[in-house]
């Protein structure tokens, strides 16, 4: 203890012993955080069961890698950088926090050498989070990064909230200072020797300013700076719970919960097998409670960033959903209808009252809002429990009716008949060049080419089926596909929240592809490809015919005549290629082996590369949208210099076909397969022409 | 409200190509996908919401055979309280007027207050709703586009006249109407849905059953044969359009242009 000054402990405010007051808001502190938390936890614990509780060494690694590690906030420099230094500087100052709350009044460490060092750096820190709280306010009132906007349809702004919030952490290390440095003013003034602040901090700036001070003012202002510092440190505690920073608290458990495989899809109801799906009364998410707990955790953890809908190509057209709302508005929700002080009143359908359908049935699942949250929430897995909630009240839109009804009679959304499904083998041009075996227990064949319906029976698409059959052919591979047998891959089904179909083409299509004895699977089809690889079981290993040209092309077993030279080529990421399965460099590398190859990037690729506009049943889906998703994707190959834009997806390429015609740039820009490139340019014999010259 | 629908299962338009048999008086069946008339459909939502607007029961019933069961619990996993399927060798070969005999039978059997049929089956000739009002002596609107019920005798109606008016109608009941498309926005039914209502069982009544006098039924009494089908020649009228996709639009353009359809 600094002798002449008292400790707030030793001290009376208002006629109560420091030690009493102190101690008594510690404690109401801590019982109204707790009161608070236990109340917050009360509908997770009624909330739908969830498996988050396996593999908890990789659950770790994702908390060093996205928690600890702060993984995600580069992705935007400014915002995420500032995020980073406050996060840090919290975690340093946690210490000083537990130390408050277990009633040490001061330093954690003591007056060892690790004690002064953390000192120092405590120092640094809290001056660093200041500077970062005044940063973060003139950004969010002077700057206001469009991101953060609040359309009208989703109620006021934010920004009262998040400058108050910001105020509270910056009287909290402004407070903290004025107790460090009136401390220091004073010990000088007495002639103890100085203890050292860190030159330049915060504390030592105040310091200097404090010098003339006289004594009695000091000793005001250390005991001030205390109760100040304590009052607003616990209200802080207690208030966090009532809004986006709560996430302070809940990140870490959302991120070590964070769903761990990609391209997959929450089962119904988790523990509950297909078999016993029959029993299960209702499907999806209906009301709050059909959500997971983890997912009611998700809407807790949100810190209102605003990357997702920044990135999520629905909102960027206009259509009615962003996904930072769907967060926002269940948590409003929950807040509401399960409040702090008050009976729980929960019951009321959420799409009609937070919701609306179009909202739902607006998402194309790319997944792009998922690659960029910081603290990995979900949001494809409820988007698709709620349809299946819609699905199971018997609500889906006219648009999707008749596709879906044609897929329970066909198999195929176009109600197609099935015999017509290998008629893209036999048409003139390509039979006497390419001979396509079907499967049907004839002739064997050691891998099995996927269609699926689009490549199989819509006229343009065609061209990528007879790409994919004529690479295969040439690449030696001993090949056949269902034909009449192949039923839809029920991907997008999936993805409508249309189970119960989905599970009877998913088992349709396993029996064909066990009886035809195949040992791998092919498919140009990315969504067909997400569907084999994650959604069926007890199949082949699936790639796509990208992954196999790439292997090819490595082993030097293509050659490729020279590309046009007139031609600048930008490589479009399939999101259910990319995004949901990482198959980013195989198509890159099968285009950069072709010689003279001019390719550039679009400035959103990769990771972050823009959906087309949605594949399988959204393309019956009219969604309201002041533009098409697919034109704002093709002006961005404009802006990159390209005049072609290469996909590996049938349905991009219906997507980007079309917006090249809706954006008026016919003649300026052309859409190619990569299946139908590589056909192009692939200049090895046929394998039986190998064979003959051989023999 | 007791409200019966007619419902009737065709061969999808939108998912089969329909050619005619080798013999020439009929559609080729095999490989044919059946779903319920898209007008029925209609008629078994408008039912539906009626009964949750007023209370009611909605039964649906078909005249057909085993097959025609999957329509049934199509339309009562929509929603529809009970399902009866009309059956028996004496109705094979029946006209529209043995239908409607048929009809009339089973719904004298009951008590229904409001009768819904749709306008017209896709393979059909719109006669059975008329003569089923005619023969219970029932009044009866056609073409209903909207339906209001006023008190528990009388409905609001209105009906879709040529050129795209409509007449409002008031209409006492019991009465029979024929449903027109765009009335309502039908729910969907999915196989979850189909799989939840397969052990509710469904009644098959017949010729005994109905008290019916099979003279009036069947092919011997129908006084309507079909004798021919066929997909008429094409006529001096109709041009098709050869080429690809695009050149075909771009004739058509200018056909339509040239006609001033496009200014």
């Amino acid at each position: 203890m600094v002798e002449g000054i008292r400790s707030p402990a030793e001290s009376t405010y208002w006629l109560i012993q420091g030690r009493m007051l102190f101690l008594s808001i510690h404690l109401l502190g801590l019982a109204g955080f707790s009161y608070i938390v236990a109340k917050r936890l009360r509908p997770l614990l009624r909330g739908q069961a969830d498996v988050r509780f396996d593999r908890p060494v990789q659950r770790l690694g994702k908390v060093f890698q996205f928690w600890l590690g702060q993984w995600r906030h580069p992705r935007y420099p400014g915002a995420g950088i500032l995020h980073i230094l406050v996060f840090a500087g919290f975690l340093l100052l946690a210490t000083r926090a537990f130390s408050l709350i277990l009633g040490f009044s001061d330093n954690f460490f003591g007056a060892t050498l690790v004690g002064h060092i953390y000192e120092m750096v405590r120092e640094y820190a809290t001056t660093i989070v200041f500077a970062c709280m005044v940063v973060l306010a003139v950004r969010r009132l002077a700057f206001k990064p469009e991101r953060y906007a609040v359309p009208a349809k989703y109620g006021k702004g934010h920004t009262a909230d998040a400058v108050f919030l910001l105020a509270l952490i910056a009287i909290l290390m402004l407070a903290d200072s004025v107790f460090e440095a009136s401390k220091g003013a004073a010990q000088a003034q007495l002639g103890h020797p100085a203890e050292f602040l860190a030159f330049l901090s915060l504390p030592q700036i105040l310091e200097n300013l404090l010098a003339a001070v006289p004594l009695a003012g000091l000793q005001r202002l250390y005991l001030g700076s205390y109760l100040v510092h304590d009052l607003t440190f616990f209200f802080l505690l207690c208030y966090r719970p009532f809004g986006i920073q709560f996430h302070v608290e809940t990140s870490l458990f959302s991120i070590f919960f964070a769903k761990l495989d990609r391209g997959t899809l929450k089962p119904v109801r988790w523990q509950v097998s297909d078999q016993q799906l029959d029993q299960v009364k209702s499907f999806g998410v209906k009301t709050f409670d059909d959500f997971t707990w983890k997912h009611m955790l998700d809407f807790y953890s949100c810190a209102d960033c605003g990357r997702c809908s920044d990135n999520c190509p629905a909102n960027a057209v206009g259509r009615p959903l962003s996904p930072r709302f769907l967060t926002i508005k269940a948590r409003d929700y929950c807040f509401e209808h399960y409040p702090v002080l008050g009976k729980a009143s929960n019951g009321v359908a959420l799409v009609g009252s937070i919701y609306s359908e179009d909202e739902i049935w607006s998402c194309t699942t790319c997944g792009a809002c998922e690659q960029e949250c910081p603290l990995l929430i979900e949001y494809i897995d409820k988007i698709v429990d709620l349809r299946r909630g819609l699905v199971d009240e018997c609500n889906v839109p006219q648009s999707l009716q008749k596709p879906l009804k044609a897929l329970e009679s066909r198999g195929n959304p176009y109600g197609k008949m099935e015999k017509k499904k290998a008629d893209w083998t036999k048409s003139k041009e390509f039979q006497p060049d390419c001979r396509v075996k079907i499967l049907d227990g004839s002739s064997p064949a050691d891998t099995l080419y996927f269609v699926d319906s689009v490549t199989s029976y819509d006229d343009r698409m065609q061209a990528i089926a007879q790409a994919t059959a004529k690479i295969l052919d040439r690449l030696g591979v001993n090949f056949g596909i269902l034909g009449a047998a192949e039923k839809d891959s029920g991907h997008e089904v999936r993805r409508f929240g249309e189970e119960t179909l989905f599970m009877a083409l998913r088992d349709h299509n396993v029996e064909a592809i066990k009886a035809s004895g195949v040992q791998h699977i092919v498919t140009a089809d990315p969504h067909a490809y997400n569907a084999l690889k994650h959604d069926y079981k007890d199949v082949p290993p699936v790639e796509h015919i990208s992954q196999v040209i790439a292997r090819e092309v490595k082993a030097g077993n293509v050659t490729f005549q020279r590309a046009d030279e007139n031609k600048v080529y930008t490589y479009h990421d399939p999101c259910y290629l990319g995004r949901h399965n990482d198959v980013y460099d195989d198509p890159r590398d099968v285009l950069d082996a072709i010689p003279g190859m001019n390719r550039v990037e679009m400035a959103r690729s990769r990771d972050r590369s823009f959906c087309c506009g949605g594949g399988g049943l959204m393309l019956f889906y009219e969604p309201k949208e002041e533009e098409r998703i697919g034109v704002k994707r093709v002006q961005m190959a404009v802006e990159a210099g390209a005049n072609v834009i290469v996909t590996a997806c049938p349905f991009c390429m219906v997507n980007v076909e079309d917006a090249i015609k809706v954006a008026g740039l016919e003649g300026k820009m052309t859409a190619i397969d990569l299946t139908e490139l590589v056909e192009k340019q692939m200049v090895c014999p046929r394998k039986s022409e190998v064979a003959v010259q051989g023999g | 409200m007791e409200i019966l629908v007619c419902v009737r299962r065709v061969p999808d338009t939108s998912e089969n190509e329909i050619a005619l048999n080798a013999a020439g008086n009929d559609i080729e069946r095999d490989d044919l996908v059946y779903s319920i008339n898209e007008w029925d459909n209609y008629a078994v939502e408008e039912a539906l919401q009626i009964a949750a607007r007023v209370g009611g029961s909605v039964t649906v019933v078909t005249v057909g055979g085993e097959d025609d069961e999957e329509i049934l619990r199509r339309e009562m996993a929509m929603g529809a309280t009970h399902g009866v399927l009309i059956s028996d060798g004496a109705f094979a070969g029946s006209d529209a007027r043995g239908i409607a005999t048929i009809l009339r039978a089973f719904v004298q059997k009951g008590k229904y207050d409001l009768i819904l049929t749709g306008v017209q089956a896709e393979d059909g000739g719109a006669l059975v709703g008329g003569m089923l009002a005619a023969m219970l002596d029932y009044p009866f609107a056609s073409l209903v586009n909207s339906i209001e019920v006023l008190d528990g005798k009388t409905l609001k109606i209105s009906r879709e006249i040529a050129g795209g008016n409509k007449e409002v109608n008031q209409i006492d009941l019991p009465c029979v109407l024929s449903i027109q498309t765009g009335i309502n926005e039908p729910r969907y039914v999915g196989m979850r849905g189909i799989r939840q209502v397969a052990s509710i069982p469904i009644p098959t009544l017949g010729v005994s059953e109905l008290n019916l006098d099979p003279q009036l039924v069947g092919l011997a009494a129908a006084k309507v044969q079909r004798v021919d089908y066929f997909t008429p020649a094409l006529g001096k009228g109709a041009e098709m359009l050869q080429g690809s996709r695009e050149e075909i639009v771009d004739k058509l353009f200018e056909l339509v242009a040239a006609k001033g359809g496009l200014k």
